[in-house]
């Protein structure tokens, strides 16, 4: 236990101190950088990629994964403008629906792991395929516009000085960093991702758990959904493709192995906020967005070799 | 001895029903609507999807040695420019139809090298070169189409005995990875590997160099196929065709390759190739949107997963 605390501590020193250092260089690279406009605008932006990864901690510490993420947020916002405009429903009602499917898409995907025991790369990977397929399927790449200015007040609005979904992701962080750490279904969900065998026979309620995170997680994309329809005020089927990448990048970056059994929720608010900042200062600097791309792919791989790294030194 | 039977009359199996069902579905469409059978649409269905099957190929390879790769669609779109570049900078056509071969098995020997020596999961490892083989892609292009192809450039246009090349080359090298995973110390070796690493590791099967190789061979072959991908047109697009790895994973699975590695043939796959892409096919002589087309592939794999789950657990 202590060992373990201590990787965590070195882990998270390490990435403060790379932190500081790229807030550094940045705010010497351009002026424009380090201004109370600009972070709360990166703020807002990180929002969707920072509430996904909240449950997608939880997954990747019980040793799962969810690729499907990226296709839920698009299906969902599809279904929001569908039920609001198609159907016409009024859109408290429209966005209670699709929060409901978003659900509904992480219960199934939890079905598939616990019940089927498919394992959950391949799962997701296939429920990645079928929830965009739907979304294009049901919008056949029609999209929705016109949504009324209250509803902008979510993704573009302000409350008290500080965009509107922050205090929506600083709410669900909270609650993350609560159930992981001081509740029993936080240390259930350590024990699957260290040793599932061995969880199951102390008892633990195994698959329940996984099932609620997965479920969780459906529900999380569903509502960093409806934050991304308020902020952009539109709906497209390929809304949050490859929103997945990121979402494990700030995880995996943020300390959380791969293999399970190890991680924290402020470790991925760290990675998180320094995978936002490399994008905003490169993008400020002139790379264009698919270079940004390029960065976090390195950065990913790199995050992983050097948590393999000090797993290692631990093990010795 | 048994077990191994088993597995061969349950692979073949999954082939039996798949031509059983690819000649349904030509039956049932051609019957619909007789263009669907004429000439010219099954030249174009094979023409326009043979570089599909000819990948799905490696991609067997990949998952029977227990491991998965996301970013083969990018790889592809890569190699395809790179391709062009050379022929249109005046290297001779033979140059630019081997060095995508040399070049894709040198990447993704990288790539196995991370994920074997310094193990890093292939799903992460994979998901990270993704993004940069994509990213880069587009930042180096700008997302310009490759015109002024010579005349002589465009293989997947040749014929021999009146059948389109691609064809062939799928044909050809079906056979010969049938023949190398099932008749060579290799091809053992990666199901060994696949099925049980422990166990191969003890009967001196050297699980690190059989990964490497297993990807450098699929590069290798993503090469073959980013060259027919490369010259069925007048131009080359120098994006990613979206969602093409997921394409080539589902014909890989659906053709019988369990996802839990150690078992499936590659004619499974190449044979699931086919029927995805008549499938695609025949959605259009069926007056169905093509915008289904996603939900369809994603129904398919996630069937087919449930359905090995299933067939394991009764087998014990």
């Amino acid at each position: 236990m202590t060992a373990m605390t201590r990787i965590l501590i070195r882990h998270e020193a390490i990435l403060g101190i790379l932190f500081v250092v790229v807030l550094i260089a940045m705010a010497s690279q351009n002026d424009r950088f380090l201004t109370t406009a600009n972070l709360l605008n990166q703020a807002r932006l990180m929002t969707e990629v920072g509430l996904i990864a909240i449950p997608m901690t939880f997954v990747i510490v019980t040793g799962g994964i969810d690729l499907s993420v990226g296709s839920i947020l698009g299906l969902c916002a599809i279904l929001l403008g569908v039920f609001w405009q198609n159907l016409g429903l009024p859109l408290p009602a429209a966005i209670g629906l699709s929060l409901a499917a978003g659900t509904a898409a992480g219960f199934a995907n939890g079905l598939i792991v616990t019940r089927f025991r498919v394992p959950p790369l391949i799962a997701t990977l296939a429920t990645l395929a079928l929830y965009r397929g739907l979304a294009e399927g049901i919008s056949q790449a029609r999209s929705v516009r016109g949504y009324p200015d209250w509803f902008a007040v979510l993704g573009r609005g302000d409350f008290l000085g500080i965009p509107t979904q922050l205090w929506l992701f600083a709410l669900v962080a909270a609650l993350g960093i609560f159930i992981l750490r001081f509740t029993t279904f936080g240390r259930t969900t350590y024990a699957i991702g260290n040793n599932e065998a061995a969880a199951e026979f102390s008892g633990l309620p195994v698959e329940r758990t996984k099932l609620l995170i997965y479920t969780a997680s459906g529900f999380i994309s569903a509502l960093a959904a409806i934050v991304f329809v308020s902020r952009v005020s539109t709906t497209r089927s390929d809304m949050g493709s490859g929103i997945e990448l990121e979402v494990i990048t700030a995880v995996v970056l943020g300390g959380t192995s791969i293999f399970g059994g190890r991680g924290m929720v402020i470790g991925t608010l760290i990675g998180l906020c320094l995978m936002q900042i490399l994008q905003n200062g490169l993008s400020l600097s002139g790379v264009r967005g698919d270079g940004t791309t390029v960065v976090i792919g390195a950065v990913l791989i790199v995050a992983v070799l050097i948590s393999n790294l000090l797993s290692r030194f631990s093990s010795d | 001895m048994s077990r191994r039977l088993t597995h061969t009359l349950g692979s073949l199996g999954q082939e039996i029903l798949l031509v059983v069902v690819i000649l349904a579905l030509f039956a049932f469409v051609g019957v619909y609507n007789p263009r669907f059978l004429s000439e010219n649409n099954l030249t174009s269905i094979f023409v326009g999807n043979a570089y599909i099957a000819v990948a799905a190929i490696g991609m067997s390879l990949v998952i029977i040695s227990g491991n998965i790769d996301v970013s083969i669609g990018a790889l592809i779109g890569v190699l395809a420019v790179i391709s062009g570049l050379l022929v249109t900078n005046g290297y001779p056509i033979w140059v630019a139809w081997l060095a995508p071969l040399v070049v894709g098995a040198a990447i993704n020997a990288v790539v196995g090298c991370l994920i074997a020596y310094a193990r890093v999961p292939s799903i992460i490892a994979t998901l990270a070169m993704l993004s940069i083989l994509s990213g880069g892609l587009i930042t180096f292009t700008g997302g310009q189409w490759i015109s002024g192809l010579p005349a002589g450039y465009q293989l997947a246009q040749f014929r021999l005995f009146n059948v389109p090349s691609p064809v062939w080359f799928m044909i050809g090298m079906t056979i010969l990875a049938g023949f190398l995973m099932r008749y060579t110390t290799f091809g053992r070796s990666v199901y060994a590997v696949g099925s049980n690493p422990e166990a191969a590791r003890a009967t001196g099967i050297s699980y690190k160099a059989t990964v490497v190789k297993v990807f450098a061979i699929h590069g290798a072959i993503g090469g073959v196929a980013a060259v027919l991908f490369a010259t069925q047109l007048q131009v080359i697009q120098s994006t990613v065709p979206v969602g093409l790895e997921l394409v080539i994973i589902t014909a890989s699975v659906v053709g019988g390759v369990s996802i839990l590695g150690g078992v499936g043939t590659v004619f499974g796959s190449t044979l699931a190739a086919i029927l995805f892409a008549a499938i695609g096919s025949s959605l259009i002589f069926l007056n169905v949107s093509a915008y289904w087309l996603r939900a369809v592939q994603g129904i398919l794999i996630l069937a087919t997963v449930l359905a090995d789950m299933a067939r394991r657990r009764r087998t014990g």
